[in-house]
């Protein structure tokens, strides 16, 4: 009798227990939600944002979406190894190397067009994924230089070849210190 | 505030963690005053000598100058103006290699001195007093004055500086062990500079200042006690000599106690500081109105005769000051500029002299070996923690290099990296000579980058969703555009005025219209129901023109790579379109698609004929005629224009031709500029695709136009 009272109340104290840290963890956890970054968003704010669309999504976001939803994370020219390695980091995978099909030239450049040469048919302006062409039908089209990401996507559709892209210059302001690399001029 | 003052007065300073006592070679200069030396032949001015953003170029290649006349300008805080060092002609603005580690080329302006050293108007100011602040500052500004000790911040943004000044302190420690270009100008010019530093005193009112100098300066330290003597208000502080004492941190600790937080400039703890020489610039600039033209250079190193201090015009080519002092080690140049702790080697002796140049070192193979000669002899760090013994930052230099190599950014901003003041002392003290600074440079430059992408980046991104945002608000504002026009329409057209009358019955007309044609086309269509099609001679002849264009352009293909065909095919004679030249997988498609388009057609075709279409292949046949001439000159646009023009008048004319025929038109325009577009990838085929791409677009718009009326 008594044993069957003295288990009785056990469980009855111990349910109560169990409910009434229920009730706080779970008021806990909703009063202090911690919006986590999801994965896509990390994805992208690894991504170099040039959008230029090589990785065969339109743009950085679309294709940090598809990472995250386990499409291969080697399709990123621009980017290139480092990159790779920090998506790879990130996922918890091993970097694998650059897609083949992308070209491994990722050094920065800028896009140029030869206003000569530009007949003014805006077809460069609407394949500027970041409005960096300035420029109305049938009058030159300029870049503008300091919004251009280099993504090569306006050389494409330009009618008459007028778009160059040109790498950009090494300077001592963004010279990476390289003493293995400087000019060395032979003094006689 | 008052125990630190006492404590000075006393001689007991504070100290700073680690340093080291590198060997003292200051003897070899500092027995000789400052020597004058000639113009050279050639003067070269790189346009940015500070740290910030260069002025505006004011002059071009030919000009005349006078000595002392402003040859930048900008009203840019961050930027300095540079002043012709002596009067002459502007020979040549191009790029040259500046003073800087890289080596690397910067615009220059070259000035070719004509001898006669003849000034510009100048206002000399007898009682500075009498000034406003305002003034003062903006002959400073103006002046062109930029710290000499090392770094070249603007002068102008540290004496407009807002913050009320506890210490004013005047840096004369020069701590590297060859320099003493601050030591000859005490020695010889004390009375200027205490002009400067009352100059100072005057904009800034400091409470205390002080003047920090290393005791190993024992005739500079006797001429400023002398000249201070009477002032109550400056100190003298003499403070025992360590490497880098001249550090601005550094310094700050040992005369006040104060550290100065990581990211915090000193002028938010109430202190400033200026180096011994930009206080005697301030005070030539404003008494007596000479701009930063010359400064006391230090031309050391026992590859010389006669090392010595010289007066240097700024722009003054390096080799020609060797040249002055003596210079024997005339086959294995191995030259530094600045100290041989901060310094580094120059790639020719033709930079020029700047104003943050405080020394020309050129040492014998013995005293420093050139990089460039030998390896650096590095070998794996032992972990004796000698170079955190030394560091003057407090850091953990072996942490900072093992990271650094591991390119480990974020660990590197823990350790941080960026309060390395690359003073070098790890470097000198490490048995394993590695070269740590260099790492920690690299690793500096590259976070820097890198910050500069992620910054960039980050607008791109917000450019690339701003657009994709505006887009889609366009595309609604349209479709709502064309809703309201539409509705418009209906109203007007149902509110029985006149004018909707008449324009009710032209709609109902045209419609009429169209179902006449239609009734019509049926009949046709019924009359020659064995060949399933409309027009059955214009296909034909249509086949054949695209084949032959296809034909034409293969041959053109074949001649121009001259690529051997690796696999002909040749098709029956109606239609052999298809030699096909390039290995192009997609060529290779498009031509089997115009071919299998072509044979289609031939199989359809019938002698019904209407007879207008001939017109449109005339055209057709003309412009891809047309195109293909010019396509391999300059006037590839002008053809493209006219193409252009062909293209609308083939439109117009089509305009009367049947729907269907025109619908076939299209279909060979399409087949046509595939053929054209897909094999070549030259700028040629581009034309000729994007002039056919043009007509094919022009003729759908023009066929919706028949079919919607």
């Amino acid at each position: 009798m008594s044993v069957l009272v003295t288990t009785l109340l056990a469980i009855l104290v111990l349910g109560c227990m169990a409910l009434v840290f229920g009730a706080i963890l779970g008021f806990a956890s909703v009063k202090f939600h911690v919006e986590g970054d999801p994965l896509a968003e990390q994805v992208d704010a690894i991504l170099p944002q040039t959008q230029c669309g090589q990785c065969g999504y339109p743009g950085c976001k679309p294709y940090a979406e598809a990472v995250a939803n386990g499409e291969a994370i080697n399709k990123c020219a621009p980017g290139g190894e480092d990159t790779i390695k920090k998506i790879a980091d990130l996922m918890g995978v091993e970097p694998p190397p650059l897609d083949e099909s992308h070209d491994t030239d990722n050094s920065p450049k800028v896009a140029f067009i030869i206003e000569e040469d530009c007949i003014g048919c805006t077809k460069c302006i609407q394949a500027c994924p970041v409005d960096a062409i300035l420029g109305t039908t049938k009058q030159m089209h300029t870049i503008i230089a300091d919004e251009c990401t280099g993504c090569d996507l306006c050389v494409e559709p330009c009618p008459v070849d007028c778009i160059v892209m040109i790498p950009i210059a090494k300077t001592p302001q963004n010279w990476q210190w390289d003493l293995n690399n400087i000019p060395l001029v032979q003094l006689d | 505030m008052g125990s630190v003052i006492e404590r000075i007065k006393r001689g007991n300073f504070w100290t700073f963690h680690g340093g080291i006592h590198p060997p003292e070679q200051k003897f070899l200069t500092t027995d000789k005053p400052i020597r004058a030396v000639s113009i050279p032949e050639q003067l070269i001015l790189p346009l940015q000598q500070h740290i910030g953003i260069a002025g505006e170029l004011q002059v071009k290649v030919g000009d005349k100058v006078l000595k002392g006349q402003a040859l930048t300008h900008s009203m840019h805080p961050m930027a300095v103006p540079i002043h012709a060092p002596t009067s002459g002609t502007i020979s040549a603005v191009k790029n040259a290699v500046i003073a800087h580690p890289s080596g690397l080329s910067e615009l220059c302006l070259f000035i070719t001195p004509d001898g006669e050293d003849k000034w510009r108007e100048r206002h000399i100011c007898i009682d500075f007093n009498q000034l406003t602040n305002n003034e003062l500052i903006d002959k400073i500004a103006s002046a062109g004055i930029s710290g000499m000790g090392g770094a070249g911040f603007p002068t102008q943004v540290k004496v407009s500086i807002r913050e009320k000044i506890k210490f004013l302190i005047i840096n004369a420690a020069e701590c590297e062990p060859y320099i003493s270009a601050d030591d000859l100008l005490m020695r010889e010019h004390s009375p200027s500079i205490l002009d400067g530093i009352n100059i100072l005193d005057r904009i800034l009112s400091p409470a205390y200042i002080l003047i920090g100098i290393e005791e190993n300066k024992p005739e500079a330290i006797k001429v400023l006690q002398q000249a201070t003597a009477h002032n109550e208000h400056i100190q003298v502080c003499v403070v025992p000599t360590k490497y880098p004492t001249g550090g601005e941190k550094q310094l700050i600790q040992i005369l006040t106690g104060q550290e100065v937080p990581s990211g915090v400039l000193p002028s938010s703890l109430g202190i400033v500081m200026h180096n011994i020489a930009t206080c005697f610039a301030i005070a030539d600039a404003v008494i007596n109105d000479i701009p930063l033209i010359k400064r006391v250079v230090t031309v050391s190193g026992q590859a010389l005769k006669k090392p010595q201090n010289v007066w240097s015009l700024l722009g003054t080519p390096v080799g020609f000051l060797l040249e002055q002092c003596g210079y024997a080690n005339k086959n294995k140049k191995h030259i530094i500029m600045g100290g041989p702790m901060m310094g580094y080697s120059l790639p020719t002796d033709q930079v020029p002299v700047v104003k943050t140049t405080n020394c020309v070192l050129a040492p014998s193979e013995q005293e420093i070996s050139s990089p460039y000669s030998t390896g650096t002899g590095e070998i794996e760090c032992i972990r004796c923690g000698q170079c955190s013994d030394v560091c003057p930052s407090q850091l953990l230099p072996q942490e900072l290099q093992w990271s650094a190599k591991a390119k480990d950014q974020p660990q590197l901003e823990k350790l941080n990296l960026f309060d390395c003041i690359e003073c070098g002392a790890c470097a000198y003290v490490c048995p394993s000579q590695i070269p740590l600074v260099h790492y920690y440079r690299v690793a500096k430059s590259e976070i820097r980058t890198q910050k500069q992408l992620d910054i960039k980046a980050e607008h791109a991104k917000v450019r690339f969703e701003a657009r994709k945002e505006r887009l889609a608000r366009d595309k609604i504002a349209r479709e709502e555009k064309h809703k309201a026009a539409a509705e418009a329409r209906k109203v007007r057209m149902n509110s029985g005025t006149p004018q909707a009358k008449t324009e009710k019955s032209a709609v109902a007309e045209a419609l009429a219209r169209v179902k006449a044609k239609k009734a019509q086309q049926t009949k046709i269509g019924d009359s020659v129901t064995a060949d399933h099609t409309v027009t059955p001679i214009d296909v034909e002849q249509k086949s054949q023109v695209s084949a032959a264009i296809a034909r034409a352009k293969a041959k053109k293909l074949a001649a121009q790579q001259n690529i051997p065909t690796e696999k002909s095919v040749s098709v029956d004679t109606t239609d052999d379109i298809a030699i096909e030249p390039v290995n192009d997988k997609k060529a290779k498609i498009a031509a089997a698609v115009a071919k299998a388009k072509a044979r289609k057609l031939t199989e359809k075709s019938n002698d019904t004929a209407l007879a207008t279409n001939k017109n449109t292949l005339d055209d057709n046949t003309v412009i891809s005629k047309q195109v293909e001439k010019s396509v391999d000159d300059k006037k590839a646009k002008i053809a493209a224009a006219v193409a252009k023009a062909k293209a609308r008048k083939l439109a117009e004319k089509s305009n009367d031709t049947a729907l269907a025929a025109n619908k076939n038109t299209l279909d060979d325009n399409t087949v046509i500029s595939k053929v054209v577009a897909k094999p070549v990838n030259d700028k040629k085929a581009k034309i000729a695709a994007t002039v056919t791409e043009a007509k094919a677009s022009k003729l759908a718009e023009q066929q919706t136009k028949l079919e919607s009326t």
